[in-house]
Parts: structure tokens; C-alpha cells; sequence
């Protein structure tokens, strides 16, 4: 019985369990709902639950168990030589499936019955050319240890299937059953179910945490196996980047770092000012009028994807500033370069700062203006001597928040910035950041066993770990200085 | 301000209340100075903004146009069914490149039928006029339709992306001259078709249905793929996180007890939030693909970590939603007997779900317009065969998805790519509007001040 056919069935059982339970509830009490403990709706989604929860979970579990057992079994086909070392295993047990899936397709597409299979020998002749006949492709001829392996997972998992069924089944009739016996008057049904969506909400919310979890891990356990072919402190400290799909590469960080940091650092110069002197107009001198129209069109740039913002960068601000300010200048010629990417992502931040300022602003209390303007302080005095300063803890969140976006940020660099990974000063050059290599060293066919491709996992740790200590220190500054007016 | 001896007594006196001192001039001119400051703030952002909309919609309108070639093909019997069986299973056997001659031999019968001066161009050149996506199509015709060979039919081809660009002003006779791929006799040519009604530039329905093509034809390339596959992906995305978004808002808001657990939650929820996009591309490359083995390229991996990007967002929008709800609804429900679980999944559920739904909205919005992750796990391959039908399992076929394919014929070299890419943002952007429109006015018809 397949898994989509458990799965009907324990729907309909589900349903059984939920019109017997509830018309059992009923029956017991002929029909007065009043002297059921809970309402019989509640009696019904009890046997549903009791049906279908338990086995769900036990099929579940099976799925996950059954291939690492017969795995772990399959072992005992091959010499000790052939599965040396942990990928032979994995490359000859990706074999074996093949193998098994392929004969399984065969006689599904009756090209072998059942006993053809079964006698099937590897000196009665090519048995690759047999299956391909079937669609699948296999890269070399079958080992007569495979083929036995093959045969052997075929009944494993064939076996293991009809005890699957059958338990899942036993379990969700023995629910059921148990759910009918205890359903009667006293029994308190809501309890139960509001306890299983308790504990179904409780699990939804730490999908956050298992997220969090999981991104650590990944990258962690790649960086790992990174720094057991490559030196910690080359990659920490080399000043060169030049990797080399055919070995001998140099994977230094500080050009990376160094290009990110000067990309993030123009487009702060380009974001804050903006974003600042935006906020403020609109906070303390805009009428309501224009408040209203010019929020949202700024807002408007928050919406745009930042993809883009990259073709913008790459077609009409690169050949721009190339052509107007760079060439003249003799500082290079290069369309993308650390400018183009530093200023588009500025642009891109402004917003972001700016309605983030606006609402700081907003928060500090009136009280303090009209002290200040009552004094004979200028709007302007007041924003810059009373407002402010009072703002300051929550401006540099605001900032540091951006900062940590345009670090992290990827398809405007990836555009814009070029992919030449060089300390240099000019902001006309192209430069490359983290984010870009990561790209360039993930995308495309990879095998996952050279230091070229998981450096992108430390690369990619290093970026998590530079944004989140941001993100942690302009949280932390916000509530450090918040509740100061409340 | 607060010196009440600054501008000593005697320099005010004797002037005139209307002229203002020299430093009142100041103070006011610092007044003044800051709200330019502000509007030019306001003005360089705005500007910014509309420049790059202005200039993505005049590069990338042109690409919903597109310059076809109409002339009478002779199906001939002897080049595509030299059995004559009419058998599709054996003119199966004749490439494009037999069906390649039949639109040459028309073509060229159509300019001599209709008197246009070829002007020594070769026919290796005037074939080379004729996109090679149209003998491609004329094949598929012919063998869903084998009535029509030996039969003249009327053949609209695409022209190749040289003669497109030059009626869309992209080539002109200076760059033909330097380019090995067109000639300025082409293109006068191309002048003589367009007065003689051959040639014309038509709405192109390809663009938006057709699949990608090759970087040697960009007059072939659709965004047919890339349209179903973010399709795909936003509908996945809205089944996994909207049922878990609102579980754990819910969790978060009305049942939590103040404890450790809970506070990780909300600190990994913020975190999460700002954690960059590219990161959740290396753990679905890492977990999904790696670890789980899916498959690369396809739209339910894609879907998975675009959902636990947005799930945060999704989380923080349905959280204020539900505190909007004021507490005098639960207490009400309360006061007459509701369990807590009642009181929440029969009164503040329904009161929070405009606000909901608004969040979830906006979130799948920005959702949509996510690229960074989608490149690592293999998204930007080059992807022509539609994936399956939803029920057939096509989330796991490879697929693209619109930003991404902006991205990856942004990348390529012809200048033609640039204005499909353009052309891609517009449909990318029409769909962003759309999704942002429906939240607004969702907000307005449902919103509640209590």
C-alpha cells in the first residue's frame, strides 16, 4: 500500500472517528446535549484526532527509520574494499536504488513481470541496457554484489511497506476504538482537544528557532569541513582572493571584507543624510497634506525588488558615472564599480532609514518641543538641539540596522559592483563583496568536497555572524535608551 | 537660547521691529536651510525613484513588441515527408533545419513575387533575417497537422533580434556596419519589407507565454516559465506559512507564559527578520537539497526557503492584528463561558483576519520580488521546458522565477537581453502593484477602529 493510499485512508478513518464519536456522544445521553460535559462537536474532532493523530505520527516516523535500517542492512552485501570510505558507500548505495527503482519501474511498465525480475542474473546479459530500455540510466554495468543488493532492497522495502500499513492501520483502528469506549457524558472532550491545538501552536512557534537552528548548523558543519582543507588563519587573514576550480587557491577574506565594507560605507554616506533630513521634514515641518502623499511614494521604493535596483545599477547608473564622472577624472573605466553599488544601495536604504527615524521622532514626547519653542527656540533650534539628542539612541539603531542591511544586501553588488576582489582605494574600481562570492562560488553545477565551493559556507557564517551582532547591538541600544520618556 | 544676554541691549535698540537684526537673520536663515535640506532629501529620493521607473518602462516596453515576418511557406512534400505517409511519427524525422530551407524558399519567392530588390544579399543572409525560433514553430505546425503539407500557408515569424532592435530604434546603420551579426543591407532591406507590409512590429503575446531561448535568439525569449514558477512558488509559499504564521502568532500572543522559551522565540523571530536573504539560500542548499535530496531548480525547494523568509514578517504583521483586538471582546467571550481556545479561534481570529490577510499580502509581495536566495539553489538555470501541471507533481520540476529570470538575461551580452529583462520587471511590477492594491483595499473595506 503506498503512502498516498495510508494517507486516504487515515483521512477517512479521521472522518469515521469524528461522525461515530459525535454520534455516539449524543446517543448517550439521548440527544440532550446539555448533559455532555462538552459540546458534541467537540466528542467528534476527539475521535478524529485520536484516528488519525497517533498513526500520522507513527507513519512519520516509519518513513524517516525505514531507509536508515536497510541501509545499515544493505551494508552486509558488499566486501569491506568497496565501501571503504563514507562517499564509495553513499555513491554504490545511490547505486542499489537506482537498481531497485529501475526493476520497480519495469515491471510497472510491463517491459519484466515480477519472476523475470526475480531470476534476473548480470551474466544473462547487459542488464544496463535492459533498463535503459525501461528509462533509467545507469553510468556503468552492474556489479553481480548490486544487483543482489538491489534485489535485497526490493524485498526490504517491499516487506517493510506491508508493515508499515498494516501497523499504521492497527494503530489508527486502535484509536478509534479506544475513542468510541471512552466517549460518554463525563468524558472531557474539549480538554483534550484544546490540548493537542495547544500543542500544534506551541510547535508552529518554534519553527523560528529550528530555522535559526538549522542555518547555524548548515553553515557550521560546511565551515568545518572548509577549514579541515584550508588554514583558519589564511582564511581570516589572507589578503589575496583568487580561487582555482583545479586546486592551489588562495581564499583570503580581508579583500571581500574590505570591498563590502567600502560598498556599505558609501551607501551609509548617501543613505543617512537623505534619510535623516527626509525624516525630519516630514516629522516636524511637512503639513499633513504633504505628510500624506510623500510617505507612501517614499515608502514606494521600500516595495521594489531589489533586483531591480541591480539593473538600474548595471545599465543606467554604472555607464553614467563612468561616463560623466569616472573617464573624465581618469579614475578608471570600469561601469561597475564601488560607487554604482554604493549609491544605488543608498538610495535603496532611504527609506528604510527614513521611516524608521520618522517614527523615532514621533516618539519623543511634545512636551519637550513646546518647552523649547516656548523658550523662543526656532523650529530648527528645537530639532536640532531638543529633538534630536533625544532621538540619538533610537537614530543609530535606525542606522546600524541599515548598515547591517546593505552588508548583507546581494543582487544590487552582484550587479554593480563587479567581481574583482581587490583592496584598493579608488571607489571607481569594481570591487566584490562577501555576498557576491558567495554567489559566484555556489551557483552553477557544484560538488560539495572542494575548498572552492564551501568557503562560501564561511563566507556566508562570517556575513550571518557581522549582521546579526548589528542587528543584536542596535536592538540592544533601542531598549537600552527607550522607556527614558515613558 | 538660553543666554537671555546674547545680542547686547544696545544692538537691537534703534532699529526697526520689521528689518530683523543680523542674527535673527541667521537663526532664520538656519530655519529656512533646514527645510530645503529636507525637501531636497525628499526631492533626490522621489527623483531617484522616478527615474528608475521612467527608465525601466522605456527600455522594457518595447519587449511587449515585437518585429514578425509574414509571407507565404509551400509545405513541400518532398523536404518534410519524403515517404509520403503523412505518418507524424515519420516526418518526425526531419529536422528544423529541412523546415529552415522551406521558410528560405518562401521567403525569398515572397520578395521576388512581390518585386522587392534584394540588392545582392545573399540567401544565407536573407534566411538569417528570419529568427531560427520560426522553423522550429513552423515544424511543430506541420506535425500537429499533417493535412498541411503540399499545402501554401501563411507563415508570421519572428525577425532575428537585430532587425527587431532596428525598428525599435536599438540598431542603427553605424553599429550594423561594426557587427558581424547584421548588415546595413539588412537593414535597408528591412526598410523596403516595412513599406511593402511584410515586416511589422506586432503586440507579442510570446514574450509573456513562451519559455526562455537561447543567447542567440532573444527575439524567441518568454516569460512563461519564470510566470508559473513564481506562481507555483507563491502559492506554496501562502500554504506553508499562513497556517504556521498565524499558529505561532496566535501562541505567541494569547498563550505563552513569560518564560525562557518564549523569549528565545521572540528574540530568534526578530533576529530572523534581518538575518540577509542570501543566507536562507545557503540553508536550502545545505538542508533541502543537500540534506533532504530534493530537487535543485524546482519551485517547492524555492517555495521552502522563501517561506522561512517571509515567516517572520508574516509572524510580526499577524501578531499586531491580533493585539488591534481590544481585550473587552475576550472578556465578554470569557464572561460567558468560552474557553480560552474558544474565545480565540471563535472571536479574535475572525476580528484579527482582515489585518491578517492585509500582513500576509504584503509579506507574499515582497516575497515575490526575492532573487538572492532563489540563485543558490539553482533557480537561475536555464530552463525551457514548462514544468508540469500542480497536480502532477510539476512543483518539482526545474522552473525559474520572474526576478530571476531579470536577473539572468541582465547578465547576458546581447543589449536585446537588457530590454527583456526591463520588460520582465514590468511584469514583475504589474503583479507587485496588483498584490499591493488588493491589501490597501482590503484595509479599507475591513478595517476596524475600535
Amino acid at each position: 500500500m503506498s503512502v498516498l493510499l495510508t494517507l486516504c485512508l487515515l483521512a477517512v478513518l479521521a472522518v469515521a472517528g469524528f461522525v461515530l464519536c459525535r454520534a455516539r456522544a449524543l446517543a448517550v445521553v439521548g440527544g440532550d446535549a446539555r448533559r455532555l460535559h462538552s459540546l458534541p462537536g467537540y466528542y467528534g474532532w476527539h475521535g478524529a484526532i485520536m484516528a488519525a493523530g497517533p498513526a500520522l505520527l507513527f507513519l512519520v516516523l516509519w518513513q524517516i527509520g525505514q531507509p536508515l535500517v536497510i541501509e545499515e542492512r544493505l551494508g552486509g552485501y558488499f566486501p569491506q574494499a568497496m565501501i571503504a570510505d563514507e562517499a564509495a558507500e553513499t555513491l554504490i548505495l545511490a547505486d542499489v536504488r537506482r537498481i531497485a527503482a529501475g526493476l520497480e519501474a519495469a515491471i510497472a511498465s510491463g517491459a519484466m513481470t515480477a519472476e523475470e525480475v526475480a531470476g534476473l542474473d548480470v551474466a544473462a546479459g547487459s542488464l544496463r541496457d535492459r533498463l535503459a530500455a525501461t528509462g533509467v540510466a545507469l553510468g556503468a554495468e552492474v556489479a553481480p554484489e548490486t544487483l543482489e543488493a538491489a534485489q535485497a532492497y526490493r524485498a526490504m522495502a517491499h516487506w517493510g511497506a506491508v508493515m508499515r500499513s498494516l501497523l499504521v492501520m492497527g494503530l489508527a483502528l486502535a484509536g478509534l476504538a479506544h475513542a468510541i469506549r471512552v466517549t460518554g457524558p463525563d468524558f472531557r472532550a474539549r480538554n483534550r482537544v484544546e490540548r493537542v491545538m495547544l500543542a500544534l501552536l506551541m510547535l508552529a512557534s518554534t519553527i523560528a528557532i529550528l530555522t535559526t537552528v538549522g542555518i547555524v548548523l548548515s553553515m557550521l558543519s560546511e565551515s568545518i569541513r572548509f577549514f579541515g582543507f584550508y588554514p583558519v588563519t589564511d582564511f581570516f587573514f589572507g589578503l589575496t582572493w583568487s580561487p582555482n576550480f583545479s586546486g592551489n587557491s588562495q581564499l583570503g577574506l580581508l579583500p571581500l571584507l574590505w570591498g563590502t565594507l567600502y560598498i556599505s560605507a558609501i551607501s551609509m554616506l548617501v543613505a543617512v543624510p537623505v534619510g535623516m533630513f527626509a525624516a525630519i521634514y516630514l516629522a516636524e515641518f511637512a503639513d499633513a497634506r504633504v505628510r500624506a502623499v510623500v510617505k507612501p511614494l517614499i515608502e514606494v521604493i521600500a516595495g521594489i525588488p531589489t533586483v531591480v535596483f541591480g539593473l538600474f545599477a548595471l545599465v543606467t547608473v554604472g555607464p553614467l558615472l563612468r561616463d560623466w564622472i569616472a573617464m573624465p577624472m581618469g579614475l578608471g573605466n570600469s561601469g561597475s564599480s564601488v560607487m554604482t553599488a554604493g549609491i544605488v544601495i543608498g538610495i535603496l536604504n532611504v527609506p528604510f532609514i527614513s521611516s524608521l527615524v520618522d517614527d523615532i521622532i514621533n516618539a519623543v514626547p511634545q512636551s519637550l518641543r513646546d518647552g523649547s519653542l516656548g523658550l523662543g527656540a526656532t523650529k530648527a533650534e528645537t530639532v536640532a538641539q531638543v529633538v534630536l539628542p533625544a532621538a540619538l539612541p533610537g537614530i543609530v539603531g535606525a542606522v546600524l540596522m541599515a548598515a547591517s542591511r546593505a552588508i548583507g544586501e546581494t543582487m544590487i553588488v552582484t550587479m554593480g559592483a563587479g567581481a574583482a576582489a581587490q583592496l584598493n582605494l579608488n571607489p571607481f574600481e569594481a570591487m566584490t563583496t562577501i555576498t557576491v562570492k558567495i554567489v559566484s562560488q555556489l551557483t552553477g553545477d557544484t560538488e560539495f568536497n572542494s575548498p572552492e565551493t564551501l568557503v562560501a559556507f564561511a563566507l556566508g557564517i562570517s556575513l550571518f555572524v557581522i549582521t546579526l551582532c548589528l542587528n543584536i547591538f542596535a536592538l540592544w541600544i533601542v531598549r537600552k535608551y527607550r522607556e527614558q520618556y515613558e | 537660547m538660553s543666554d537671555v544676554t546674547a545680542g547686547a541691549p544696545g544692538a537691537a535698540r534703534g532699529q526697526s521691529l520689521l528689518a530683523g537684526s543680523a542674527r535673527t537673520r541667521a537663526r532664520r536663515a538656519r530655519e529656512w536651510r533646514m527645510k530645503a535640506y529636507g525637501i531636497a532629501a525628499i526631492a533626490i529620493s522621489l527623483a531617484t525613484l522616478f527615474f528608475m521607473l521612467a527608465t525601466i518602462v522605456i527600455d522594457g516596453a518595447p519587449a511587449f513588441r515585437q518585429a514578425t515576418i509574414s509571407f507565404p511557406v509551400t509545405v513541400e512534400a518532398a523536404i518534410v515527408d519524403k515517404a509520403g505517409t503523412r505518418d507524424p511519427a515519420a516526418m518526425g524525422k526531419v529536422t528544423t533545419i529541412g523546415y529552415k530551407r522551406l521558410l528560405s524558399q518562401g521567403f525569398i519567392a515572397a520578395l521576388e513575387a512581390r518585386g522587392i530588390d534584394r540588392e545582392g544579399i545573399t540567401d544565407k543572409d536573407l534566411t538569417a533575417m528570419i529568427s531560427d525560433d520560426a522553423a522550429a514553430r513552423l515544424r511543430d505546425r506541420v506535425l500537429a497537422d499533417p493535412a498541411l503539407v503540399g499545402q501554401t500557408i501563411e507563415v508570421t515569424a519572428y525577425a532575428t533580434g537585430r532587425i527587431d532592435g532596428y525598428l525599435k530604434g536599438r540598431v542603427t546603420r553605424e553599429s550594423a556596419a561594426r557587427d558581424s551579426n547584421v548588415t546595413p543591407a539588412q537593414l535597408d532591406l528591412a526598410d523596403r519589407l516595412m513599406a511593402a507590409g511584410m515586416l511589422s512590429l506586432r503586440f507579442n503575446w510570446g514574450f509573456l507565454t513562451g519559455p526562455d531561448a537561447s543567447d542567440l535568439r532573444p527575439e524567441a525569449a518568454g516569460l512563461g516559465v519564470a510566470i508559473i514558477g513564481s506562481l507555483y512558488m507563491m502559492v506554496l509559499v501562502a500554504i506553508f506559512t499562513v497556517p504556521v504564521g498565524v499558529a505561532a502568532s496566535i501562541y505567541l500572543e494569547e498563550f505563552a507564559p513569560k518564560n525562557r522559551l518564549t523569549d528565545l522565540i521572540e528574540v530568534n523571530i526578530s533576529n530572523l527578520a534581518a538575518v540577509p536573504s542570501i543566507v536562507f539560500g545557503i540553508l536550502g542548499l545545505a538542508i533541502f537539497i543537500n540534506f533532504m535530496g530534493l530537487p535543485q531548480s524546482s519551485s517547492l525547494v524555492g517555495a521552502l526557503v522563501i517561506s522561512l523568509m517571509t515567516l517572520p514578517t508574516i509572524i510580526i504583521a499577524t501578531r499586531a492584528a491580533i493585539r488591534a483586538v481590544p481585550p473587552s471582546i475576550r472578556d465578554a467571550a470569557m464572561g460567558i463561558g468560552a474557553s480560552k481556545m474558544q474565545v480565540v479561534f471563535h472571536h479574535v481570529l475572525p476580528l484579527a483576519m482582515p489585518g491578517i490577510m492585509t500582513g500576509t499580502i504584503l509579506g507574499l509581495a515582497s516575497a515575490l520580488g526575492e532573487t538572492a536566495p532563489l540563485l543558490l539553489i539553482g533557480m537561475v538555470a536555464f530552463v525551457t521546458n514548462f514544468p508540469a501541471g500542480p497536480l502532477e507533481g510539476g512543483v518539482m520540476d526545474p522552473a525559474t522565477a520572474l526576478p530571476v529570470q531579470v536577473y539572468s538575461w541582465a547578465s547576458r551580452s546581447d543589449p536585446a537581453f537588457i530590454e527583456r529583462s526591463s520588460g520582465a520587471i514590468i511584469v514583475l511590477l504589474v503583479f507587485l502593484v496588483i498584490m499591493n492594491v488588493a491589501a490597501i483595499l482590503l484595509r479599507r473595506r475591513f478595517e476596524r477602529r475600535w
